[in-house]
């Protein structure tokens, strides 16, 4: 190995420059790009208040929120009265229906006696609107139609609860009884002693980890996981049982075939007695299925399906008023340079306007619908395909051309047979590519009012309570760009053979 | 053997194939005709559907399309730039349409970014941080995902579905979601454009990679290097140009996305558009119109003069 000199390492210099005397850019550029990258970020961290806005963020909800998409909670309130008689009720909407006695709350009832006083101020005001619809079922027999009365005491005879167990999931129990409360989760158990006269909640014992008490007195939270929550107060035990699944997705609780196994529909869909004299089974089910408050079956499927459309009618559309246009923007086909540039520039104007604003000022124009979408996706795309058709019109070969000419063809015959046909794979690509992403674009302008689901999707989401909803659009609006991803490159191949498109 | 067309009577040969082109043309002629009828059917059906679940219908609402344009005429033409640059308006009455001097945004006591422009630039913010989000996250997936990089089957396929699965998504639904939590404000819009910019980046840059010239790479191999020392020695300068391409034309897509996102509760200018079209301010909305039709253009010249420094002419070859 031999050894440079100065001299030789001078002479290796003097004859490779560029690559001794580099330019601080060709240098330092990792570096420098790294730390005004980290510089940006810290910009837009103080530009975007992002510190805050997380620390603002409720987190919680989100776990919620998230398990909304594929499950759903059952509430069942237990509530106390003074005399340590316990009613069990649901909310109104409750997915449970309108006949609740869930084999996971074993209630003990009896029949007593009760002095109830009218004034009393916790339990009137929740017993007014919740008991008389939990009841409906198991109260109806005739002699225990509690009397009617004026006074402001009143004495009755009524069913009541003496002792609710609630099961959320294995090993994972919620006994109640009027004075106390034992929560059990795995080998962990507590008791909570409910005080009525100073409406206070202690605990006997230490509290667990997965329950929570804000002040000593105050209520317990206990969480039991994906199983649920619980809300115990000295008044009221709240249970919040969450079930893997989407309630009710094809019968809600007021169709006749709620609560009924698949076969038990398909057996009355067959050969039952007609549920409705006026019509058929089947068309009963289909329509309690398509009409389904809760899931909107029939209006979430024309959502869709206007969705698919505005994409579908946008581009063909756009295609069709582009093909003309390109030809009059090639320079190479139309030889005439004013008219090339005053047509790519209007593609220009076209394409600059974003959707956004189109589809905002149709939807202005036309009302909300599917009218206002096809409106700007035509519009934006007509800018996009003149521009892309007429660079492609620009690189065609010009040899196919003049062989045609020189035939003595008529100049249409050049463009059909000379042009058209080099041409003709690039723009079904583009076409069936752009009508792809349409699909995807069509959903995102619809939540400004511009037809399809996107409208359908943004209010489920802001309300904040539909997120199973949120989740079945989503698995739909998957599938049909799955569908037409396929479709789109089976056309594709067929057309153009197989490319790396 | 004859071949010559200009003969007028064919021999037995000749008629079999003359037939047998007859029977493919008719064949072909057929199925045009059959497309064609399919295609006018789809079509017009489509069109009814449309035009039936439309609020307005098409043909009542025509006569009155240039009632709408006419509204969007401000009452004098310097009310547009009066609006755009948040200079006092003398037909000012204390309503919302002429108090273009609340929107300034103070830097200093006297020196303000009148609101627009300051909306313009969260929107480029959104979509820039967003770019450069997709940027990082897809260059990191994208050498999971490509064969010549990553032999295993499984890590190949895990990167590419979730690649699939984040390009998918609706933007609207991570938008919605992230507003959710995180309440109104422009970081959910960046959340949902970086994450679809993550899927949509991945994918192209893991087909740069799959179609580099391997060799530099063998060689690194050859004198022992490691995964990364190859895939940073050997990869990236020769994927590098292509990666930046792709990523100002993404940058490009992504300011009219956060501009749209922006006006399903983003902020930015989509909101202020929004707003402003629907309650009828016409020379706002005309101003928010100009500033957004200039900057995409200059996001888009911007960007197309910088992809043909890069990568010279073949970075316009779309998508």
């Amino acid at each position: 190995m031999t050894v440079l000199n100065t001299a030789e390492m001078e002479m290796l210099a003097k004859r490779h420059p560029e690559i001794f005397r580099r330019t601080l850019w060709q240098r330092f550029h990792v570096p420098i790009i790294v730390f005004s990258f980290a510089l940006y970020l810290i910009f837009s961290w103080w530009f975007f208040a992002v510190g805050k806005v997380i620390n603002d963020a409720n987190w919680g909800i989100a776990g919620s929120y998230l398990a909304d998409w594929i499950s759903y909670e059952i509430r069942p309130d237990i509530e106390i009265d003074a005399d340590g008689a316990m009613r069990i009720s649901y909310p109104r909407f409750d997915p449970i229906g309108p006949n609740p006695n869930p084999d996971w709350l074993e209630a003990t009832r009896e029949t007593a006696t009760r002095t109830i006083e009218a004034p009393a101020a916790p339990s009137t005001q929740s017993a007014a609107p919740s008991s008389s619809f939990s009841f409906m079922a198991q109260a109806p027999k005739p002699g225990e139609a509690a009397p009617q009365a004026a006074t402001a005491s009143q004495t009755r005879t009524e069913e009541i609860v003496t002792h609710a167990f609630v099961t959320l999931g294995t090993s994972r129990t919620i006994d109640v009884k009027p004075d106390e409360v034992v929560l059990t989760r795995g080998a962990e158990t507590v008791r909570l002693i409910l005080d009525r006269t100073s409406g206070e909640v202690r605990a006997d014992g230490v509290l667990p980890e997965w329950a929570e008490q804000r002040s000593p007195g105050a209520r317990v939270v206990a969480y039991f996981g994906f199983s649920g929550w619980a809300e115990i107060s000295a008044e009221r035990v709240r249970v919040r049982k969450r079930f893997l699944g989407w309630e009710n997705f094809f019968f809600d609780t007021n169709s006749a075939f709620f609560g009924k196994s698949a076969g038990e529909v398909a057996g009355l869909v067959i050969s039952g007695e007609r549920l409705d004299p006026s019509r058929s089974n089947l068309s009963l089910a289909w329509n309690d299925i398509l009409y389904n408050p809760s899931w909107q079956h029939l209006d979430v499927w024309t959502k869709l399906l206007q969705t698919v459309v505005m994409a579908f009618i946008g581009t063909l559309f756009a295609t069709m008023l582009a093909f003309p246009l390109s030809f009059i923007a090639a320079r190479n086909i139309l030889r005439n340079r004013p008219v090339n540039q005053i047509t790519k520039r209007f593609f220009d104007f076209l394409r600059s306007v974003d959707m956004l604003i189109w589809a905002l000022f149709f939807t202005r124009a036309f009302g909300p619908g599917p009218l206002a979408g096809i409106s700007a996706i035509f519009f934006t795309d007509t800018g996009t395909f003149g521009k892309l058709y007429s660079e492609a019109l620009e690189n065609i070969d010009d040899k196919q051309r003049e062989g045609v000419r020189s035939v003595g063809a008529p100049p249409s015959a050049v463009q059909r047979f000379g042009v058209v046909p080099q041409v003709m794979p690039v723009f079904m690509s583009q076409a069936l590519y752009f009508w792809e992403s349409n699909i995807r674009s069509a959903t995102v302008i619809g939540a400004v009012g511009a037809g399809g689901i996107g409208l359908k999707l943004w209010e489920a989401m802001r309300t904040n309570s539909d997120w199973e909803n949120v989740a079945y659009m989503v698995v739909l609006i998957l599938i049909v760009v799955f569908l037409f991803d396929n479709i789109s490159n089976a056309l594709r191949s067929r057309l153009i053979g197989k490319t790396n498109h | 053997m004859p071949t010559s067309v200009l003969q007028p009577r064919l021999s037995d040969n000749g008629l079999m194939v003359e037939r047998h082109w007859q029977q493919l043309a008719g064949q072909r002629r057929l199925y045009t005709v059959l497309t064609a009828v399919i295609l006018l059917i789809t079509v017009s059906g489509s069109l009814w559907f449309a035009n039936e679940t439309n609020a307005g219908k098409f043909f009542d609402r025509l006569p009155h399309f240039f009632d709408f344009v006419g509204e969007l005429i401000p009452r004098d033409g310097m009310e547009i730039w009066r609006a755009m640059f948040d200079l006092p308006s003398p037909y000012y009455d204390g309503s919302m349409k002429y108090d273009y001097v609340e929107g300034r945004q103070y830097i200093t006591g006297s020196f303000y970014i009148p609101e627009y422009f300051y909306k313009m630039a969260e929107t480029l913010n959104i979509a820039l941080l967003a770019t450069l989000i997709g940027l990082v996250f897809g260059f990191l997936l994208s050498f999971l995902a490509a064969r010549n990089m990553t032999t295993n089957v499984w890590i190949r396929g895990t990167a590419r579905r979730f690649m699939e699965i984040l390009r998918a998504f609706p933007e609207v639904v991570l938008a919605g979601f992230f507003l959710a939590i995180l309440s109104l404000g422009p970081l959910p819009a960046v959340i949902a454009v970086a994450i679809h910019t993550i899927g949509a980046l991945g994918k192209l840059f893991f087909e740069v990679i799959e179609n580099a010239d391997m060799k530099p790479e063998e060689g690194l191999k050859a004198v022992g290097a490691n995964w990364v020392e190859r895939a940073w020695f050997g990869m990236v300068p020769q994927v590098m140009p292509n990666f930046m391409s792709y990523f100002l034309l993404r940058l490009e897509i992504n300011v009219r996305a956060s501009t749209i996102i922006g006006a399903v509760g983003g902020g930015g200018i989509g909101e202020q558009l929004r707003l402003s079209i629907g309650r009828g301010h016409e020379a706002k909305t005309l101003a928010i119109i100009i500033l957004l039709l200039l900057t995409i253009i200059a996001v888009d010249q911007f960007s197309a003069w910088l992809r043909r420094r890069l990568v010279g002419e073949q970075a316009f070859h779309m998508i």
